[in-house]
C-alpha cells in the first residue's frame, strides 16, 4: 500500500469526522484549516513522487489491477489534487471570517471536507465505477452545503442543482453498465486495451456520447449548464468559490480521461461533437454574464464560457491544444475561486452583489480592489498574468490547425469577458455607493482570515504569469502522459501487459 | 430473457421521461426513481444474464470450476442501489422542504433564485 496516494483521501475523512463531533465548538472551524493543510502536505509529497516516478499505482485490499481498485496518480491526476488541496486550503481559512455559527452547527466544516475527499477521489481513481462512487460523495456533500442556509433562494437553487445532476449521474451509471457489457472491465487502463477489441464500434461511439453528456452537464457545457447559474449565486461564499473552483472541472478532468485514453477510436466524430459544444459553450456563457448584474451571476456565467476554452483544448487533440487545456484547467480554479471568494468581501463591506446597488470599493478599500483586479484580469487574459498565456496556448493551437474561425470566437470571448470584468469594476469598485457608503476594509470582522487566502490566490495568479515555464513544461509531460499511456496502462496492470 | 428485460427498460424509460417532462416536482423525482431503476437493470442485463453455479472457489484452487455466474454486474448495480437511494430520499426531503418555504412544487413558479426582471 502506497501512503501518498492513500493519504490525500485519509486525511479530509479524518478531518471530517473531527469537525463533525467539534461542529458547536469553534475549534471546528480550525480542525478544518488544519486539514486542509495537512491534505495541502500530503498532495505536496504526491507531487513529489509523480513528479519523479511519472505514474504512481496502488491497488487497494491488494486485489491486483484490473480485478482491485486501484487509485492512479499520473501527472493531471497529481497536479489536480494539488490544486485541489491549494484551493481546500484557501477557502478553508477563508471560512473563519464567512461562517456563522449556526453553519458551523450544523456541520458545515464536515461537509466541506468531504466535499474536498469527493473531489480528491475522483482525481486519484483508476476505476470507472470507482469514479461514479467519487462523484456521488461529491454530489452529496455538495447538496448538503448547498441548502446550509434553509432560505427560499438555496431551496430554489437546490431543488434545479440536485434535479439536473441527478440526471446526469443515472446517465453516467447507464454508460458504465454498457460499457461493462461491452468490454467486461471498468478499470481505466484496461478500457484503454478492450476497447480496440470491442467488434461493434459504432456502439462504442453511443455509449461515449452518453459519457459524454453525462461529463457534460458536470462541466456545465453548453447546452447542458442550466443548473449552474440558477444555483451557485445561492450558498455561502466559501461555498460557491470551492464550487466554482473544483466542482466543473471534476467534470472536465472526467471528460480529458476519458476521451484522451478510452474513447479515442472515432475522434472524427466525438471530437468534432466536442468542437461545436465548446465554442458554443465560450460564447452562450459570455452572452450570458453580459446579461447579469449580480457579482456572482455574472461570475457563475463565466465560469461556463472558461468551460469552453479547457473542452475546446480537449476537442483539438493535438498536443499544444491539451498543454492549452491542463494550464487552463490550473489557472481557472485559483482564479475564479478567488473571485468568488473577493464577491464575498465586497458584500461584506457594501452591503449586496448587486452591482448596480452597490459602489464605491475603490475609493476606500484600494488594496481590495488591486486584489480583484489581478484575478479579473488574468481571466480576461492580460498580459502577464496566468489567464494570458492560457489563452495564448489554446489560441495558438487553434491557429496551428488553421480553424481561423474557432480562433477568432476564442479572442472575441476574451473581450466580451473584458466587458463584464468593466462593469463589475465600473460599478461595484469605480462609482461612489448609491448610499454614500465608503465601505473601509478596516472595518470588516475577521478581516485577516478573509484577505489572506485572497492575497495567496492572487500572488500564485502573478507567479504563474510572470514565470510561466516550468508550469507549461509541466503541462507538456502531462500531455505526453495523455496521448500516449503506455506508462500508465504497464504502471496499472503490471510488465505483463 | 434479456429481451424480455429490454423491453421493461424500454417501458420503465418511456414512463420516466413522460413524468419528468411534468411541471410538478414530485412527478419528476418519481419518473427520476424510475429511470435510475431502469440504469440498474440495464447495468444487470449488460453483464450477460448467466444462468451458472455461485461462483465460488473450492478449498484448495484458484480459481472456480465450470461456468459460474458473473457476480460483478450485481455488486454494481447493488452499490448503485443503495446510493441511489440515499440521493433519492435527500432529493424527496429537499422537494417537501421547498413546498414548505416556497409554496409551490410547480417548476414554471420556481423563479425565486432567477427572478425574471434583472433590473
Amino acid at each position: 500500500m502506497s501512503w501518498y496516494l492513500t493519504l490525500p483521501l485519509v486525511i479530509p475523512f479524518a478531518a471530517a469526522i473531527i469537525a463533525y463531533l467539534l461542529r458547536h465548538s469553534p475549534l471546528g472551524g480550525w480542525v478544518s484549516i488544519i486539514g486542509s493543510g495537512l491534505g495541502l502536505i500530503a498532495s505536496i509529497a504526491l507531487m513529489a513522487v509523480v513528479l519523479d516516478a511519472g505514474v504512481v499505482a496502488g491497488q487497494m485490499g491488494n486485489w491486483p489491477a484490473p480485478f482491485g481498485i486501484t487509485l492512479v496518480a499520473d501527472l493531471l491526476s497529481a497536479v489536480m489534487v494539488l490544486i485541489t488541496a491549494i484551493t481546500g486550503f484557501a477557502v478553508a481559512i477563508y471560512a473563519l471570517g464567512d461562517i456563522t455559527e449556526r453553519q458551523a452547527k450544523l456541520g458545515y466544516h464536515a461537509l466541506f471536507q468531504i466535499l474536498l475527499a469527493g473531489v480528491t477521489g475522483a482525481f486519484l481513481t483508476g476505476d470507472l465505477f470507482n469514479l461514479y462512487v467519487w462523484f456521488e460523495v461529491m454530489l452529496i456533500a455538495s447538496f448538503g452545503l448547498l441548502i446550509l442556509n434553509g432560505g427560499k433562494e438555496q431551496m430554489d437553487g437546490g431543488v434545479k442543482y440536485v434535479a439536473l445532476n441527478l440526471i446526469s449521474t443515472i446517465l453516467f451509471l447507464t454508460g458504465i453498465g454498457l460499457l461493462y457489457g461491452m468490454t467486461g472491465t471498468l478499470n481505466f487502463a484496461d478500457l484503454a486495451l478492450k476497447v480496440d477489441e470491442v467488434e461493434n464500434q459504432g456502439l462504442l461511439t453511443v455509449v461515449a456520447m452518453m459519457f459524454m453528456v453525462a461529463f457534460g452537464v458536470k462541466a456545465a457545457v453548453f447546452p447542458l449548464f442550466f443548473w449552474l447559474p440558477a444555483a451557485y449565486h445561492t450558498p455561502s461564499f466559501s461555498v460557491s468559490a470551492v464550487f466554482a473552483g473544483l466542482l466543473t472541472k471534476v467534470g472536465v478532468y472526467a471528460l480529458i480521461r476519458m476521451f484522451t485514453m478510452v474513447f479515442d477510436h472515432d475522434i472524427g466524430f466525438t471530437h468534432t461533437v466536442l468542437l461545436w459544444v465548446a465554442c458554443l459553450t465560450m460564447v452562450i456563457g459570455v452572452l450570458g454574464a453580459a446579461a447579469q448584474s449580480d457579482f456572482r451571476k455574472i461570475l457563475s456565467f463565466h465560469i461556463i464560457s472558461q468551460i469552453g476554452y479547457m473542452i475546446l483544448g480537449l476537442a483539438l487533440m493535438t498536443p499544444l491544444a491539451l498543454v492549452g487545456a491542463v494550464f487552463y484547467l490550473v489557472h481557472h480554479i485559483i482564479v475564479k475561486a478567488n473571485l468568488f471568494l473577493i464577491a464575498g468581501i465586497a458584500k461584506r463591506l457594501t452591503g449586496g452583489t448587486e452591482v448596480y446597488q452597490i459602489g464605491g470599493l475603490y475609493k476606500s478599500a484600494p488594496f481590495l480592489a488591486i486584489l480583484f483586479l489581478i484575478p479579473a484580469f488574468s481571466l480576461a487574459g492580460f498580459p502577464p498574468l496566468s489567464g494570458f498565456w492560457a489563452k495564448y496556448i489554446i489560441v495558438k493551437a487553434t491557429l496551428d490547425v488553421e480553424m481561423w474561425f474557432v480562433a477568432f470566437i476564442a479572442l472575441a470571448v476574451g473581450l466580451m469577458t473584458i466587458y463584464s470584468m468593466t462593469k463589475i469594476w465600473a460599478e461595484a469598485f469605480w462609482k461612489p455607493h448609491p448610499d454614500r457608503i465608503e465601505p473601509e476594509l478596516k472595518t470588516l470582522p475577521n478581516k485577516a482570515a478573509q484577505i489572506i487566502p485572497v492575497a495567496g490566490l492572487a500572488i500564485l495568479t502573478i507567479i504563474i504569469g510572470l514565470n510561466p515555464e516550468p508550469f507549461v513544461i509541466f503541462a507538456e509531460r502531462t500531455t505526453e502522459q495523455l496521448l500516449d499511456p503506455t506508462v500508465y496502462i504497464t504502471t496499472v496492470l503490471g510488465e505483463a501487459s | 430473457m434479456e429481451q424480455l428485460l429490454s423491453v421493461l427498460i424500454g417501458i420503465l424509460v418511456a414512463s420516466a421521461v413522460y413524468l419528468m417532462l411534468a411541471r410538478n416536482l414530485l412527478r419528476f423525482l418519481f419518473g427520476l426513481i424510475l429511470l435510475s431503476n431502469a440504469a440498474n437493470l440495464t447495468i444487470f442485463v449488460a453483464g450477460r444474464l448467466t444462468p451458472g453455479a455461485p461462483p465460488l472457489v473450492p478449498d484448495g484452487l484458484d480459481a472456480p470450476v465450470g461456468d459460474v455466474a458473473n457476480a460483478l454486474p450485481q455488486a454494481l448495480v447493488l452499490t448503485a442501489i443503495v446510493i441511489g437511494f440515499g440521493l433519492f430520499a435527500f432529493a424527496l426531503i429537499l422537494a417537501f422542504r421547498a413546498y414548505q418555504s416556497l409554496g409551490t412544487l410547480n417548476t414554471d413558479e420556481m423563479r425565486v433564485a432567477e427572478p425574471k426582471e434583472i433590473r
